[in-house]
Parts: C-alpha cells; structure tokens; sequence
C-alpha cells in the first residue's frame, strides 16, 4: 500500500498501462503542453497534472497533443479505438461535453450496436468535472446525469485513490467506451493504494459505512459530505448505510435495494440539479422496486434548477453540503405517516 | 492509362453494382419493399471507385448518409448490404442500423454515418492507426460536410499531427436542398482545403481515370509521410437527396441533361471502347452478372429472416 493523491493515481495508472499495453494512446488539449511555445514540450503536462512525463516516456506518437477542438479529440481517439489502438481521450472540462457530444452520443456510444455488434470500440473520455472552485456556470458542472441515460456508454465516478486506480484500469481494458469522471474537488484527496496490478469490476457499489436507519446513496465529492453528515447524525444514534455507487452505469441495483429493504428509508445526495436526473432515476427505482421496504417518502439532496452561480457565497448555496443531508437525514427519522 | 484489363474490368464492375443496386432501390422504395431513410450515390461512382480501386483492407474509409457506393467499392458484400437495407437480421449490421449505418470494420469501411461532418474527426483517429501501419484512412464529405466545423477540426488536426488522412469531397452541387453557390462561402472548397496548410487538388468527379490518377499521386503524398491531403471530385448526383424528395430545387431538363452528359459509366464505357482497352461486349457481359447480382440480392433480402424483439437488447455491450 502507497499513500497518494488521486491525481497521482491517474497518472501512474494511465502510466502502468501504457507500459502493459503498445496500443494504448491518449489524446487531449495540453495534455503534454508547451508544444509550439517557447517553454517546449512538457511545460505543463496535464492542466490538472494527470499525464506528467508520459510523453517523454511513450512520444508524440502515444500521448499526442492536440488543438483545442473537443470534437477532433473525441473522433479521432474513437477511430483510433475502432482500427486496433486502444484510448484515452481527456475532455479538459466536463462542461465541454457540449462542444462535442455529437461524436460521443451518435457516435461512439452506438458503434456496435447500429453496426451489428461486430465493431468494439475500447475508448475511455476522461472529463474532470465538479464545483467547488468559484469556475462559474461553464466549468462547475456534473455531466452524469446525460452519459448515464445514453446506452452504450458506462459511466464511472471515483472518490477514492484507491477507487481511482481499480477503476480507471478496468476502464482501460474494457472493451466497451466508458467515460470517466474525476471531480476537480477531490484531485488532492489522500489515501491507501494497493500495489501492484489492481482492478475493480464495474456495478459494485462500496460500502462505505454500515447502519440499520437511512440508506444514502452517493458518487464523487457527495460521498464525503454523507460521511461527514453521517458522523454527525452516529451522535445522534441514527445510523446511515452509505453507499457509493462509483459506477452510475451499469448501476449495482442488487446493493441499493438489499439496504433499502433493509433500512426502509432513503436519501440520495447528487450534485446534478434535481429534474430528470441520476437522483430522480435512483428514486424512481426503489418506488418500483422497493416501495413496501419505505416508512418514510424518498428525499434527495441535489444542486438547485439552476446553473452553477460564480460567487463563493452563491455556490456554496448551490451545492449539497453535509447540513443540508443532516437536515434531510432528521426529517426522514422524524416523519411519521399520515403526519404532514 | 496503365490499368490492365483486369483492373478495368473490375473498376467497370464496381461502378457498374454501384448503379445497378441504386436504381434498384429507387424502384423496390416506390413499391414500399423497405422502410426509412434512402440516399441514393447513383451518379457519383467514379468518386468512391476511383479512391477505393487503390485500397487495400488496411486502409480506412468513412463514409456519409449517402454510403452504399462506398462500401460497395471497398468491399462490403453486395448481398448481406441488400438485407440490411430491407432490416434482415442477417444484415451486415444485424438489421440494426440500415442505410444510414452500413459498416464492415473487416474491409477497413468504418461505417456510413447519419452525422453529416461527423466521419471525418473518426477518419483522424484512424489516421493515427494508419500511420503506425503504413496505410492511410479516408473521410468521404460532401460538399454539404465540408461547412461543418467537425470537419474543419478534423483538417486541422490532421495538419498538425501530419498524418496520412486524405479529405475527399464529393462536390455534387447540393448539400440536401440547397445548392453549392450558395453554402459554401469561400472561393472554392479546395481553396479552403489549401487554406489549412494541406495539399489540395480537384480532380473530374464523372472520370474514373481522373479521380484514379489524381489518387494515386494523393496516396503516395501521405504515404510519403507528408501529411494529409485534400481532393474536391466535381461529380452529379442523379437521384434527389433521399428518396421521395421532389427535387423541385433542380433546374428545367437538369436532370435529363446530367443522365446524358455526366454520366460516369457511359464515360467510362466511351473512354476505354474508343482506346480499344475494352470491347463492348465485355462490358455487356459485366452488365448482365452485375443485373444477376442485384437480382438475387433482393430476392435474398426478401425471404431473409427477421429481427426478433429479443434482438433489441443484443449488442448495445460487449460486457454489462
């Protein structure tokens, strides 16, 4: 076991696998950085210091350096991925989505399916995504919520380094394209790593504390805020059965409903806004599923409908936050039926 | 002209299934045989033939919603394409994808594509692949794809890592059902082409021999290790922009006029009789296995089985 931070295990994992596997190439903007300056290459590697080195460890051939053109990057990493490389394709901000969904929506979520199951297109988009640093409405946001409704496409959030690296190899080798989704927040987050060659399957949800009164469930930077909240309310006597789903698509439901069966109450912390989204999609899932199981309605603890405001005073007023899941946490022990 | 007999053959014979399985269509979508969206290429197939008459497996293509003549002269099987546009589980694609989706990674033909501009960012990446292999990849566009700003990524991108990615635009004068003079703002499609620091030619669209040839010295270009090129393949398109559009956009007697000037088989069949390359006769003979051809394939396609409900769920994963 090593300690580290997670942009370290994105890096060293990415690094690992180059090493593994020659067809494995990455593409993005600034990714090596200084190409055409008179810094030189390397000046930056990686705006948020994920592929450091990895160019003058691999070459321009393998970690290639691209113009800002989100669309090109996607594209060319997909068609790079359908003739016989393998990729990994980082998006600067997940927020940038926008700019080139087209290639991932129509096209590399559907390339096997439309084209008869006989194609493989093993792909991974690494977004960095998230609020938290005052970016404002077009570099704060979560993206879940769209990839996961879009079949074809596996989705995985990690909040751990541990997390981080078994997911992030297992993305590497999947044959499927998956996006990746690092929250910014949580890029300097420490923890324990197991050495060595690590893989977590996807669709199994971590349990991340035990409790008999309330499930939580929760993916990225929400996982930590429930931890804290559900230190807080263990003082109280409630106790809170987290869960975070690390992967919203495909979706560990087995985990969910043996806890919800087995709490019968349910708090879902997303940091999307609340319409048509990964919480909504939770909620309507135990409803249909589990819906006996509930002594109390489902509550979530979501971003507003809103974009994401720039003012430290206003974002923090946007975002979850361990109060608002506490506040949620009382109101589902205190709820009684027929009561208002 | 250094094309043996076999090779003139052969290009007369891709050209001339191209054709043969387009009008077909035209007549089997009247009857109401096949469901959807149909863009027929019939009219431009000197373009697709001349480009894929030089490629092998290896090299990659990506085409347009306007597909069938691509994947017919890189190689796809006439017969399985027949029962993908009737929706035959047996299809190419399982019935999964249609006109529009047609793709054999196993010829190198990455797909037709629904997206207008989006084959061409696909067709960089598969320019990465080729670079490490020694082939090259082409994105077939229109001169509909070429205003989209996928495809000016796609130039730039494939300048600034100089790979062997050949830009070919089909300029047939209508992006859907608007014409050429007005959508495309600059001096000319392959003035914008050379703007993005790229080798940038023209070449005559209803020739083989011209596109061959021009190709041939493309080919060798990206081959060479000198970067990406470009070629604007002035051609006509004979049917309208799907089937069942009107066309009320097309000038009085334009068609009939196309049909009889610009005509690439009727070209070809001049060229190569008059230089006594060919006989007629020959060309008749691939006339009538060619009309055999696309007889059985819609015969095929007719009796094949059909997709099941169950068929739904298969293949949207490898592993899930």
């Amino acid at each position: 076991m090593a300690i580290k931070m997670i942009r370290d295990v994105i890096r060293d994992t990415i690094d690992a696998e180059m090493a593994r596997d020659d067809s494995l190439i990455m593409l993005g903007e600034d990714i090596v950085g200084g190409n055409g300056a008179p810094g030189g290459p390397e000046a930056i590697g990686g705006i948020w210091g994920t592929s450091g080195g990895l160019w003058a460890k691999y070459g321009a051939d393998r970690v290639i350096d691209t113009p800002i053109s989100e669309s090109a990057i996607i594209g060319a990493a997909a068609g790079a991925a359908l003739t016989g490389k393998r990729a990994i394709a980082e998006i600067m901000f997940a927020d940038f989505i926008g700019v080139c969904m087209d290639q991932i929506w129509n096209q590399v979520a559907k390339f096997r399916y439309m084209f008869g199951g006989k194609t493989s297109c093993p792909l991974v988009i690494r977004m960095p995504y998230g609020a938290g640093f005052n970016a404002a409405p077009q570099h704060s946001q979560v993206i879940h919520q769209f990839v996961t409704a879009m079949p074809g496409l596996k989705v995985v959030m990690p909040s751990t380094p541990a997390d981080a690296k078994g997911l992030l190899t297992q993305a590497i080798r999947d044959d499927d394209p998956v996006i990746f989704l690092e929250h910014k927040a949580l890029y300097g987050v420490k923890g324990e790593v197991p050495d060595g060659d690590y893989v977590i399957p996807f669709g199994h949800a971590r349990q991340v504390t035990q409790g008999d009164d309330i499930t939580i469930l929760a993916t990225g930077m929400m996982v930590g805020f429930a931890e804290k909240a559900a230190a807080q309310l263990a003082q109280d006597g409630i106790g809170c059965d987290i869960l975070d789903l690390r992967t919203t698509s495909p979706l560990d439901e087995e985990a969910i409903l043996d806890s919800v069966e087995r709490t019968g109450r349910l708090l879902i912390v997303d940091e999307a806004p609340p319409r048509c989204s990964f919480a909504t999609d939770l909620s309507a899932l135990v409803a249909q599923k589990a819906f006996a199981s509930l002594k109390a309605p489902i509550d979530m603890v979501t971003a507003p409908h809103s974009p994401v405001p720039f003012a430290r005073e206003l974002e923090s007023a946007y975002l979850p936050s361990p109060d608002k899941i506490v506040a949620s946490a009382v109101k589902l022990m205190s709820y009684r039926r027929g009561s208002a | 002209m250094q094309l043996s007999r076999e090779a003139l053959i052969r290009a007369y014979r891709q050209m001339k299934t191209i054709r043969l399985f387009e009008e077909r269509l035209h007549d089997e979508i009247a009857l109401g045989e096949i469901a959807g969206f149909t863009h027929l290429y019939a009219g431009q197939e000197a373009c697709a033939v001349g480009v894929c008459e030089h490629l092998g497996p290896t090299d990659y293509i990506i085409s347009t919603h306007r597909g069938h003549g691509h994947c017919i002269a890189k190689g796809c099987d006439v017969v399985a394409m027949m029962k993908e546009i009737y929706g035959s589980r047996d299809g190419l694609c399982k019935g999964k994808g249609g006109s529009m989706h047609i793709a054999d990674m196993n010829v190198g033909m990455l797909g037709a594509n629904g997206i207008v501009g989006a084959g061409a960012p696909i067709a960089v990446g598969a320019g990465i692949t080729a670079k490490s292999n020694g082939t090259v990849s082409i994105a077939f566009s229109g001169d509909g794809a070429c205003n989209q700003g996928t495809t000016f990524e796609a130039m730039n991108m494939a300048v600034v890592l100089k790979l062997p990615v050949i830009f070919v635009f089909e300029n047939n004068h209508y992006s859907e059902h608007t014409g050429e003079a007005y959508a495309v703002g600059a001096e000319s499609m392959t003035a914008r082409s050379a703007a993005f620091g790229m080798k940038a030619i023209k070449a005559n669209g209803i020739d083989f021999f011209s596109v061959y040839e021009a190709m041939r010295e493309l080919i060798n270009y990206c081959k060479a290790g000198s970067g990406p090129a470009s070629i604007e393949l002035d051609c006509e398109r004979f049917y309208g922009h799907f089937e069942g559009d009107p066309q009320r956009y097309r000038g009085p007697g334009e068609l009939d006029r196309i049909r009889e000037e610009r005509d690439c088989l009727k070209t070809f069949r001049t060229k190569v009789t008059e230089a006594k390359l060919l006989e007629g006769t020959d060309l008749d003979k691939v006339d009538a296995e060619v009309t055999d051809l696309i007889d059985r394939a819609v015969a095929e396609a007719k009796q094949a089985d059909r997709p099941t409900p169950q068929d739904v769920l298969q293949d949207v994963y490898i592993s899930y």
